[in-house]
């Protein structure tokens, strides 16, 4: 199947859609399957790669871009409504 | 045989473009530099809005430093400077800092040489001259640790970060490990990376300065902007899915790759050190692909999602579109489609076709900034001027 979710390291618990992921539609990438998001994923928004606790960092390009806010499932849509920035509040 | 080419300067550096550049000291002379352009459209004839008007330390430190930077950058071949006489940046304050440039250079002023029609014919003569003088210089093998290659990234868009700037670094790091030496800038584009860059710093003393700088540039962008500083992450970032400043931040530190960060250099300044180097220079194009082409910078790669054609005098500006409908929309223009990752290009092989335009532009391929004459020219001040 075709790659519509992009994993930049191999740390992160993160990966960007490629393009807006209708709910339950299967994500996938290169040594990942076996996954569906949760609900709609827009293009260029993350999608979590596992189950992330509240209070847990949110790990892009290998490196923490931002804190949970919220218990977050595989699958779901990681943003604004779900995390918050380590440094300069919203 | 080596694999690059390029031609050499008597005080040892290498270039990669051979140009005759026609430069003004001040604004006040720009039309006499459109003249000889019309005139000798094959010199590299550049304008731009500085050289008086403003006093304080800072302002003229950069002024004269990019200036000079410019008549040095190893892709000049030989320069005619055009002043005017009764400029800040005059050409006997200029001489003293260009004459370790070691390249044919002629020096007019308008206000000595009969004013701007007979400078302008004395200057075209002179630029005749020196572009004949200079067009059988040979090119001869160069290796890459001559070179020092500029990362910039401008009308960004969400796939920024996702795509150009990562391949971007992946050519940077490629390049380090080829013994080139990698730079970029942009400070206010590092808000809220400073765990990260410090913790790649060399040593201690390049970790506080790369502190200090983002501490500078952040305290700066809420001193100016006030309330407004929030937009540093606006709206439009967040519906393109970054949530916040340091995620942001680092789809644009991306671009230099993950090597140890050696050397931060001042705007324009001439770095030491190989490897990868920061800039302390401002986010905005124009002005900082300036602070890098001052800064000895031959060669530079330029992502872009929204779209911007900018190029750079002296300087082969390779731009990378970060998704397939700005490279096809932007098609003369961009020059890397670096969206063809979202298509399944795995991001090795387009880290190969990358360098190997590089070598190919190295060796005198035109950009498509180049080939369509996009050259841009200002440059950064600190002061409104008086």
């Amino acid at each position: 199947m075709k790659e519509n979710i992009l994993v930049i390291h191999p740390r992160d618990n993160v990966a960007v859609a490629l393009r807006t992921l209708a709910a339950e539609e299967p994500a996938t990438a290169k040594g990942i399957e076996g996954f569906s998001a949760l609900e709609e994923i827009p293009a260029s928004h993350k999608i979590a790669l596992k189950d992330i606790s509240a209070g847990e960092e949110i790990i892009k390009y290998g490196e923490t871009v931002a804190v949970s806010t919220r218990n977050i499932k595989k699958g779901e849509w990681v943003h604004t409504h779900n995390l918050e920035s380590q440094r300069w509040k919203k | 045989m080596s694999e690059i080419t390029g031609y050499e300067r008597k005080n040892g550096s290498l270039g990669i473009r051979n140009h005759v550049l026609v430069l003004p000291t001040v604004s006040c002379v720009g039309g006499v530099i459109n003249r000889i352009s019309r005139e000798v459209p094959e010199a590299l004839c550049v304008t731009h809005a500085h050289g008086c008007g403003r006093g304080g330390p800072r302002d003229l430190q950069i002024l004269f430093r990019v200036l000079a930077g410019l008549v040095q950058n190893p892709n000049v071949g030989g320069v005619i400077l055009i002043g005017l006489g009764c400029e800040l940046s005059n050409t006997k304050n200029l001489s003293p800092l260009i004459k370790g440039a070691a390249k044919p250079l002629e020096i007019f002023n308008v206000q000595e040489d009969g004013g701007s029609l007979q400078t302008a014919k004395k200057a075209v003569a002179a630029a005749r001259r020196m572009l004949a003088g200079i067009s059988n210089q040979p090119r001869v093998p160069i290796s890459w640790d001559n070179l020092l290659v500029s990362m910039e990234c401008g009308g960004s868009d969400a796939m920024s970060g996702v795509t150009a700037n990562v391949a971007m670094g992946a050519v940077a790091d490629w390049l380090v490990e080829k013994g080139a030496t990698v730079i970029f800038g942009e400070n206010t584009e590092m808000i809220g990376t400073a765990h990260v860059l410090t913790r790649r710093a060399k040593n201690e003393q390049v970790a506080r300065q790369i502190e200090e700088m983002i501490a500078r540039a952040e305290k700066l962008t809420k001193d100016v902007m006030g309330n407004l500083s929030s937009v540093v992450i606006s709206p439009g970032n967040m519906d393109g899915g970054m949530s916040t400043i340091a995620e942001k931040s680092m789809g644009c530190i991306v671009k230099g790759g993950t090597t140890a960060i050696n050397q931060v250099v001042d705007y324009g300044e001439i770095p030491t050190e190989k490897g990868l180097i920061l800039q302390d220079g401002p986010g905005y194009d124009g002005d900082s692909m300036a602070g890098l082409a001052a800064s000895g910078s031959q060669i530079m790669f330029f992502s872009t999602g929204r779209g911007t054609p900018a190029g750079f005098p002296a300087l082969p500006v390779i731009k990378v579109a970060s998704n397939s409908r700005i490279y096809q929309a932007m098609n003369d223009d961009m020059d890397i489609n670096a969206g063809s990752l979202v298509e399944g290009k795995p991001l090795g092989e387009l880290r190969a076709d990358m360098i190997d335009l590089m070598i190919r532009v190295i060796k005198g391929e035109k950009t498509k900034a180049e080939a369509n004459g996009m050259d841009v020219f200002t440059f950064m001040t600190v002061h409104p001027p008086f």
